[in-house]
């Protein structure tokens, strides 16, 4: 079977399965089934099959599971959106087609992605402009003490979720392009292996500004979230561990010192340490999520059985259920097994992603697909990591499953640049080989 | 490149493993340590929202019943007990901020419809939101008013009644009693009330000293171990030396050798004294163990709630190689003390030939659809004596009520069995450190000889005697009960 007529199969179970989420929701809510769920379900598998059309025109020998995959997580948020409030996913709806549109633009536009190798300190600059927009007077928006959002005119969004896609960008062109004087210029001092300081420099500026946007726009998620994308695209590109280590420590030092001194992400380190301090204040979020994962057992509750605010009052028993704590949401309702479910399906989407970088011919496209895969595998860590304190909970989102325009969109854009490095990777392959599909897959 | 690639793979898989890790600790393992936390609100918010299922007497009458409250994503259900205090024992209460107790902690999964992961699982495939079982008693209304009004009048005390062929209890009162529906506003006052402690279930831990009744027991051993038969005589006197210290019958009466019959109808001190030293402790224990002293008991109550009888030394449960007056203990003194309800077993086992079923105050649970989902099947607790023993006993108890100490509990028409008992407890703080308290006592049985209810009825802090007290209480529920007619479960 092609590659495209795989992911036609792929989306039809989708599709299903979104049609039996909405049926559960509206059995649960209205106690009867509604043909609504049938209309949403006829209504997503029509978006899918445009967007898959698209694909087979302009991609066909793109990897033929991830479109599926990303298709699953956005139909799974979707019903558990719904779930939550009918408005806000009739808008995540929207973001989704505007999304897709993005999508299609992208894989028109870039067809020859080359050509980000060529403007990729402008890209890095429009990057960190993106991250400082936040701060900005006139345009810029605090939540709960960061600077996260921009709003100009109507539209709100919040630049993080593109920048990142700048920075992977700008990381594997100057990476791609250094790596060799990286290794080679490489000195052992005192038993540590460290890279030489004339090309290092620019890393260094990476690294200060996601330390400094820690500080300015005080995300620390998101710069969890760039900096270990930037030591994976590190270590790939060097093979030195060292590097990484070093990195690491640079970063731990940083944070440690930041921790101590900036009030935000202290507070944000002592809650982590210890939710129980202020129940009912700081803690309240994190201690909810977690009873909320301990109410939902193996099985959980079922979808809409959840409590979301306390019956009687609209106070929040699990806050930001629709952004920070939806996984919170979906191992109350689907419990271990379901949420175990949508790590998995993160998980196969990151193996896809680093197969693509695998097969993928030359050094800027190897390092673009992990940059790719490596900053959205880490943004799933870092927000379901933050809700089952593994780390500290910042708020990111959940890609494709939280509620957010900005979120849904910057992700497609990321699947579009993914595709792209996958169907000349494939064609190259395939056309080396002569193999075809069938050794591809068993590779 | 490819190299780091894969080992990155390696990586994120370990990181994401983390995380189903950490998912797996807080919705299985470390769960139930989750919902106990003072800060967690969202079982009791939860369980508020489910309808919770009725509480029914054996009749039909409506015990307990959930109320809604406000409509929609807010609605929510508030416990009612339309009967008051009448059942406040044993079923207890239910809110979300007070927690609950007795029968309706102890039934919690059937009322709120846990039964099982696997039926909810399919109701949410069904569409329904969960519902709670309504969980029918076998306690009987008439019995238990009668019971109650009885014990106000004589005093604080407790009245369990069981059917010997099943273990079905029919009545389970405790005076004072305490109104369910108070409980929101004046749960801190109803705990601090120690002196009454209204919310003590006196008919399953209160642990007072049996008295007489426990001769009952010593007979039972003496008898079904060999060590007596009913022709067996021993001599009586009006006083007997045990350990140093004399130990008198009432007036000191001198009865001369006597056999089983005669000591049990006039409640011989000295005989039954001789009895136990000749049964020895490791048998009495035996015995005692048999019919259920020394654990808790086996009845629908949760267990913190239920109290176990025995020889205590400060709150201890002592054995057979401790040092214990053995023949204090056969007649009921000593450091002996028993809960009414195992005394009602002592009695149900004598009635039902030897056999203790199962105390049970649940008899079936109904679901939301009318269907019986489960059903009580009586079961054997134990064989405490032979059928022959039981029969004996049956014979010797039907005196006292005839003839001997327990007259006032006889029934016109009806043949009774029973034992008196009554126990001096003189400066006891909750009776008001009086010279003159006694604990009064009967257990018995009714009809003889085709028992269809075995009965405890106690009183503490009284001046007179468990004839006065206890008896009539006994006769006033057997009567009520008995003119019911046996309960068609």
């Amino acid at each position: 079977m092609s590659a495209r007529n795989r992911e036609l199969m792929a989306l039809v179970p989708v599709a299903l399965l979104l049609t039996a989420g909405f049926t559960a929701v509206f059995a649960q809510e209205s106690a009867r089934i509604d043909d609504a769920s049938l209309v949403y379900g006829a209504y997503f598998l029509a978006v899918c099959l445009g967007a898959h059309l698209y694909l087979r025109v302009r991609l066909p020998n793109a990897d033929p599971y991830l479109f599926p995959l990303v298709a699953l997580l956005t139909a799974f948020g979707l019903v558990m959106i719904y779930r939550i409030d009918p408005d806000l996913a009739r808008d995540q709806a929207n973001w989704f087609v505007l999304g897709l549109a993005l999508f299609a633009l992208t894989i028109q536009f870039l067809r020859d992605y080359d050509v980000l190798e060529r403007y990729r300190y402008t890209i890095a600059v429009v990057g960190l402009l993106l991250l400082l927009a936040p701060r900005l007077p006139g345009i810029g928006q605090q939540v709960n003490g960061a600077y996260l959002g921009v709003k100009i005119g109507p539209l709100a969004f919040q630049p993080a979720e593109f920048s990142k896609i700048c920075l992977v960008v700008f990381l594997a062109s100057y990476l791609r392009e250094h790596r060799e004087v990286l290794i080679v210029g490489a000195r052992r001092v005192l038993g540590v292996t460290l890279p030489p300081l004339k090309h290092f420099g620019p890393m260094l500026v990476v690294w200060g500004a996601s330390m400094f946007m820690l500080v300015f726009i005080r995300d620390l998620g998101s710069s969890l979230m760039f900096f270990a994308a930037f030591l994976a695209l590190l270590y790939v590109a060097t093979g030195r561990f060292s590097f990484v280590a070093i990195g690491m420590a640079m970063f731990l030092v940083g944070a440690w010192f930041f921790a101590s001194t900036v009030p935000h992400v202290h507070d944000r380190v002592e809650i982590w340490l210890d939710p129980y301090a202020h129940p009912q204040g700081s803690g309240y979020q994190i201690l909810q999520s977690i009873f909320a994962q301990a109410d939902g057992g193996l099985f959980g509750k079922g979808f809409g059985q959840g409590l979301i605010t306390i019956p009687g009052t609209d106070n929040a028993l699990l806050p930001a259920a629709q952004t920070d704590t939806i996984y919170s949401l979906i191992v109350n309702e689907l419990g271990l097994f379901g949420a175990s479910g949508v790590v998995m399906i993160y998980l196969l989407i990151a193996a896809r992603g680093f197969k693509i970088a695998l097969i993928a011919a030359d050094g800027f496209s190897k390092l673009l697909a992990t940059g790719l895969t490596a900053v959205f595998a880490i943004q799933a860590f870092v927000i379901i990591g933050g809700v089952t304190r593994v780390i500290p909970l910042t708020g990111v989102t959940l890609p494709f499953i939280s509620y957010g325009g900005s979120s849904i969109v910057a992700n497609f854009v990321l699947l579009a640049l993914l595709l792209l490095v996958s169907d000349r990777a494939r064609r190259e392959a395939g056309a080396e080989s002569r193999l075809g599909d069938f050794a591809l897959e068993g590779r | 490149m490819n190299a780091q690639i894969v080992k990155l793979f390696a990586f994120t898989v370990a990181l994401f493993s983390v995380l189903v890790g950490f998912t797996s600790y807080w919705s299985v393992f470390d769960a139930e340590a989750l919902k106990e936390e003072d800060a967690n609100k969202r079982v009791l918010l939860e369980q508020q929202q489910i309808k919770r299922g009725r509480i029914l007497a054996a009749d039909g009458t409506v015990i307990a019943r959930s109320a809604p409250k406000g409509s929609g994503d807010s609605l929510r259900y508030v416990r009612r007990y339309p009967e008051g205090s009448l059942y406040g024992h044993p079923i207890g209460y239910s809110f979300v901020q007070q927690g609950d107790s007795e029968f309706e902690q102890f039934h919690n999964d059937e009322l709120v419809g846990n039964d099982s992961e696997f039926t909810s699982i399919l109701d949410e495939l069904r569409g329904h939101t969960q519902e709670g079982n309504d969980v029918v008693t076998n306690l009987d209304p008439a019995a238990q008013v009668v019971a109650l009004e009885d014990l106000e009048a004589a005093g604080f005390g407790a009245v369990v009644a069981i059917e010997p062929k099943n273990g079905r209890i029919r009545v389970l009162a405790s005076n004072p009693p305490f109104d369910p529906n108070r409980v929101p506003y004046e749960l801190t006052k109803l705990n601090e009330n120690e002196l009454e402690a209204p919310l003590v279930n006196r008919a399953t831990q209160g642990q007072r000293p049996p008295g007489s009744t426990f001769k009952v027991v010593t007979a039972a051993a003496g008898l079904d171990s060999g060590t007596i038969t009913p022709e067996t005589t021993i001599d009586a006197p009006g006083t007997l030396e045990v350990q140093g210290q004399e130990l008198h019958n009432d007036f000191d009466e001198d009865f001369g050798p006597i056999a089983l019959d005669t000591a049990l109808t006039n409640s011989v001190n000295t005989w039954f004294a001789q009895l136990g030293e000749q049964v020895g402790e490791d048998t009495l224990f035996e015995y005692m163990d048999r019919f259920g002293f020394n654990t808790k008991p086996a009845i629908d109550l949760p267990s913190d709630q239920l109290s176990t009888s025995g020889i205590f030394e400060e709150g201890d449960l002592l054995g057979p190689n401790d040092p214990i007056d053995i023949a204090r203990v056969a007649i009921g003194q000593e450091r002996l003390l028993a809960t009414p309800l195992q005394m009602a077993e002592v009695a149900a086992t004598i009635a039902n030939g030897g056999k203790l079923m199962k105390p049970q105050i649940w008899s079936r649970v109904v679901d939301p659809d009318g269907r019986v989902t489960k059903r009580l099947d009586p079961s054997e607790y134990s064989q405490p004596i032979s059928e022959e023993t039981a029969a004996e006993l049956n014979t010797a108890m039907q005196g006292v009520v005839s003839e001997g100490t327990g007259t006032n509990a006889a029934i016109p028409g009806v043949t009774v069995a029973g034992k008196t008992g009554t126990a001096e407890t003189p400066y006891n703080d909750s009776c008001g450190g009086g010279t003159d308290e006694n604990q009064a006592w009967f257990i018995g049985f009714a009809p003889a000889e085709d028992p269809q209810i075995a009965i405890a009825a106690t009183v503490e802090c009284t001046t007179q005697f468990g004839n006065d007290v206890a008896a009539p209480i006994f006769r006033d529920v057997a009567e009520t009960i008995l003119a019911g007619g046996p309960e068609l479960g």
